[in-house]
């Protein structure tokens, strides 16, 4: 069946099978591999990214469901906000070092900017509470809530 | 895991729908948020052959004051539902219960209807309707008809809804001075609840909905009864198992769950006020 899906700003049609799960159209079709396949079982988050602006698990939705809408991955992330290249929030958890091995990354990157939509002036239980969808294994989480709450400081 | 192949099918209409189940029969399933369904395909013990999508029925998508009670479409997403101030005023345990259900990114996708057509025991939303006493409203070939929440949940993961029905909407009574609290006991956040408890005191009336107490949403009857007797939480509590055939498996015995239904009605009562 055909697809038309917006996928960070850029418009992109295809003839997928009817199964395809987002996360794959997105890795496999697209070729944009920053959105990772963690669980598979929708606990994780690694593979949350927005669907018009706000944060799903792209492992538990199909490409078909989202025909006509916009979806941003990790990749386009930056050009939704003004500067250098980096959103304020990939920034923030570079300085706040909000990341170990870094597989959970984009998850929690894409899940924190959809928070901060929500709940822009967080404090660190809204944090926490807020991304209770993304799991880090090397359990990082003290930076990485650091990182988020910086960002809201500085408006992200 | 890849879901088996299907053929997929957007509804434009309500009526298209139930057009499309009609003509597929039990091959067709529906599919709104799909956060129940799209796990149970990836593990392929749901292997409908035709999909029927619902998601874009956006006339299905509101939270109403209808007089006694709030109207809420079936489609009504989780997110939209614990942020709405009507809920939040009027039946503040639906918005509670909605707030424990996955986490933020289910609840973008996660629908109030599909919550409750998937029929699972272990989900907060059905405990939370039944102490509230709701109503379902279906619309099938024949036209729409009302069903009790008590009416509804007729097996495992089975309901009342016909083959050729959809669900529609939820009429939840309004009950703007009740006191209530939502308790539910998991061993990691975002978890199902191993065994959860709904509790709304509104004047004399007492509602008492369990999560993970029986093979299907359960309304705890001792209890509601002990309280119109006069009995105090502890007392009430005790009771908290009666009549379920409670289930047992890997995260807990039926003898824990049962333990767990009274500590946990007992908590909830105390914390909405009942001595």
């Amino acid at each position: 069946m055909d697809v038309s899906v917006t996928v960070n700003g850029t418009h992109q049609s295809h003839d997928v099978e009817p199964r395809t799960l987002l996360v794959h159209y997105l890795r496999e079709v697209c070729g944009l591999t920053g959105t990772n396949v963690g669980c598979d079982t929708s606990s994780c988050g690694a593979c949350t990214v927005h669907l018009d602006g706000e944060s799903v698990k792209s492992c538990t939705v199909f490409a078909a469901q989202v025909d006509g809408q916009s979806v941003t991955t990790i990749e386009g992330l930056a050009d939704t906000a003004p500067g250098d290249g980096m959103h304020p929030m990939q920034r923030a958890f570079m300085e706040c070092h909000g990341l170990q091995c870094g597989y959970c990354t984009p998850g929690m990157v894409m899940a924190a900017v959809s928070l901060l939509d929500e709940v822009p002036n967080p404090n660190e239980a809204d944090v926490r509470e807020g991304l209770e969808g993304n799991l880090c294994r090397c359990t990082g989480y003290h930076n990485i809530v650091k990182a988020v709450l910086s960002a809201a400081e500085a408006g992200a | 895991m890849i879901p088996a192949a299907f053929d997929y099918i957007r509804a434009a209409s309500a009526d298209e729908a139930i057009a499309a189940l009609a003509e597929h029969g039990d091959e067709a399933k529906l599919i709104a948020g799909g956060h129940s369904l799209i796990p149970l395909m990836r593990f392929r013990l749901a292997t409908p052959s035709y999909l029927v999508d619902i998601g874009r029925l956006d006339d299905l998508t509101y939270v109403r004051d209808a007089g006694e009670h709030l109207a809420i479409g079936a489609l009504t997403r989780h997110r939209d539902i614990e942020v709405s101030d009507l809920v939040m005023s009027q039946t503040g345990l639906l918005a509670e219960a909605t707030r424990s259900v996955g986490d933020i990114q289910v609840r973008h996708r996660g629908t109030i209807g599909g919550a409750i057509a998937h029929g699972d025991a272990a989900s907060d939303i059905p405990a939370a309707l039944l102490a509230l006493r709701a109503t379902v409203v279906s619309k099938g070939p024949n036209g729409e008809r009302e069903i009790a929440i008590d009416d509804f949940f007729s097996g495992f993961l089975e309901t009342a809804l016909d083959e050729t029905e959809l669900l529609t909407e939820i009429r939840v009574p309004k009950v703007p001075d009740a006191r209530w609290s939502f308790q539910k006991f998991n061993r990691r956040a975002q978890d199902w609840a191993i065994v959860g408890a709904s509790i709304l005191l509104d004047g004399d009336r007492a509602g008492v909905g369990l999560v993970n107490m029986d093979s299907v949403p359960t309304r705890a009857n001792a209890v509601e009864a002990a309280l119109a007797g006069g009995a105090d939480a502890a007392a009430a509590a005790d009771v908290a198992a009666e009549g379920a055939d409670v289930p047992s498996d890997l995260n807990a015995s039926s003898e824990y769950r049962e333990h767990l239904a009274r500590v946990l009605v007992r908590r909830g009562l105390e914390a909405a006020g009942r001595a």
